[in-house]
């Protein structure tokens, strides 16, 4: 076994929000908290740690995933987004992040990360939703505050506004 | 609570026979770690007894979906998302899409795999009662060589399973003989994303020209210690035109076939009738739509 296997580590390369970086780590340690302690991307929320809330929700690949349940070893090679990552840089907002500012898509704000995620990621396959895909695309992701109408709403904005645009 | 990280190991070997080879060379030793929603759980709650494994998720022979003129096969790796994405699959397979559709959210989906959720070994997963009405046919690799497994004879008791640790689930293969089955798929749980269910009902049928049931087929989850296709049920229905006779009389059958329990989910007596009900419900669509329509 070479020091490596021995000392349970490994480096895993990927990239964060555009950022090349090569993370030493324990390789079952949990991408969430990876980002959130190694990487100080804090807007990665924790809730259920189980895959059940979506308020860990990342996007790796461009495919929407539970940060909770991905052992960080698997995104070598990938590109991960998260929150902090959605602006492209710039000062201004995300359509759908602003979109939730507009419709008050956010009472506590655990959940919104998560949700503003989800809605990218839904946008990004299904650019003009139905009510019902929306709900099916953001089914994974729980509000406690149930705030759920105003989450809709949003979406719904978002969509108009790209539509707009386009 | 949550487990001690510098217990476990996770490696990920270069190839699918560096795999097979870890794996043979000490049998038991490593266990297969694809998209993790089942194992990530138990890590998090400190119950994942298991301490080595090896992350199999970047290998290209575990992947893709091929079709042949007899088969549609599977690799191991397709996600929830990839099922619902694949035309073949829909046209052919709306059970397998249908429960796809109905397993945790759109995160869970993108990450979950087919063959994890064969091999996870769950009564209540949702895809293994898609997998029997389908008669699907496991490929386990290992060092040694490739076997084949009726999927129906897989489970052979509660998370037991007809593979050994030296073994990988490469694919599954799914017979192109069912596309004009039709079709009833219902998962009942607390809500319709993310839930684990009560009871998980995946059924086909063809109705002849002289009105009677062939080729029935009733698989169901979470009413026994593994996954089970209802045999002397779909003996009952043999031959029998749908009409409300054959209807109580293979509803009287599957609750004797069938075995729930009590848990923190359900209970015993509310799964067996909610499963003589979907059968019933099965059975009068297939009556009123002559197997043309599908419901799934």
């Amino acid at each position: 076994m070479s020091d490596e296997e021995m000392s349970r580590e490994a480096d895993v390369r990927c990239t964060v929000n555009g950022t090349t970086h090569t993370l030493r780590v324990r390789p079952m340690a949990r991408l969430l908290d990876v980002l959130r302690e190694d990487l100080h991307l804090t807007g990665t929320k924790e809730g259920c740690g189980e895959g059940e809330c979506g308020a860990c929700s990342v996007l790796i690949d461009g495919e929407l995933v539970n940060s909770c349940l991905v052992p960080v070893l698997q995104v070598e090679g990938a590109q991960v987004q998260t929150i902090e990552g959605v602006t492209a840089g710039g000062a201004e907002l995300h359509a759908v992040q602003q979109a939730f500012i507009e419709c008050g898509g956010a009472q506590c704000g655990i959940c919104t990360p998560g949700m503003v995620l989800a809605a990218v990621s839904l946008l990004a396959h299904t650019p003009q939703p139905t009510d019902a895909d929306i709900r099916h695309g953001l089914a994974g992701n729980l509000c406690r505050c149930t705030g759920y109408m105003k989450i809709f709403d949003a979406v719904v904005r978002a969509c108009e506004r790209a539509g707009v645009k386009a | 609570m949550r487990a001690y990280l510098p217990d476990y190991h996770l490696r990920a070997p270069k190839t699918l026979s560096d795999a097979l080879e870890l794996l043979a060379r000490e049998p038991g030793m490593w266990r297969a770690f694809a998209g993790g929603t089942d194992l990530m759980v138990l890590l998090e709650f400190g119950a994942l007894k298991h301490k080595n494994f090896l992350s199999i998720r970047h290998l290209p022979e575990l992947r893709g979906i091929e079709v042949t003129p007899e088969h549609v096969t599977l690799g191991a790796l397709t996600s929830y998302t990839e099922i619902q994405r694949d035309a073949d699959v829909r046209r052919e397979f709306p059970l397998l899409c249908a429960a796809a559709r109905e397993t945790g959210g759109i995160a869970i989906q993108n990450r979950g795999t087919l063959g994890g959720n064969v091999v996870n070994a769950s009564p209540a997963a949702d895809s293994p009662p898609a997998l029997l009405v389908y008669d699907a046919e496991l490929e386990l690799v290992s060092a040694s060589g490739t076997r084949r497994v009726a999927y129906r004879d897989f489970h052979t008791g509660y998370k037991q399973m007809d593979m050994r640790p030296d073994e990988l689930l490469r694919s599954i293969r799914l017979p192109r003989t069912t596309g004009d089955l039709h079709t009833y798929y219902r998962k009942v749980g607390t809500r319709k994303a993310q839930a684990i269910s009560k009871i998980c009902f995946a059924a086909g049928a063809r109705l002849a020209s002289d009105g009677r049931i062939r080729d029935a087929r009733i698989g169901l989850g979470s009413v026994a210690p593994t996954v089970v296709r209802c045999a002397r049920t779909e003996d009952v229905l043999r031959d029998q035109t749908p009409d409300e006779a054959t209807i109580k009389a293979a509803c009287a059958s599957l609750v004797q076939e069938i075995v729930p329990i009590d848990d923190m989910r359900s209970t015993a007596e509310y799964r067996a009738r909610v499963a003589a009900n979907l059968l019933a419900d099965f059975l009068s669509t297939l009556k009123i739509d002559g197997g043309k329509s599908d419901s799934a």
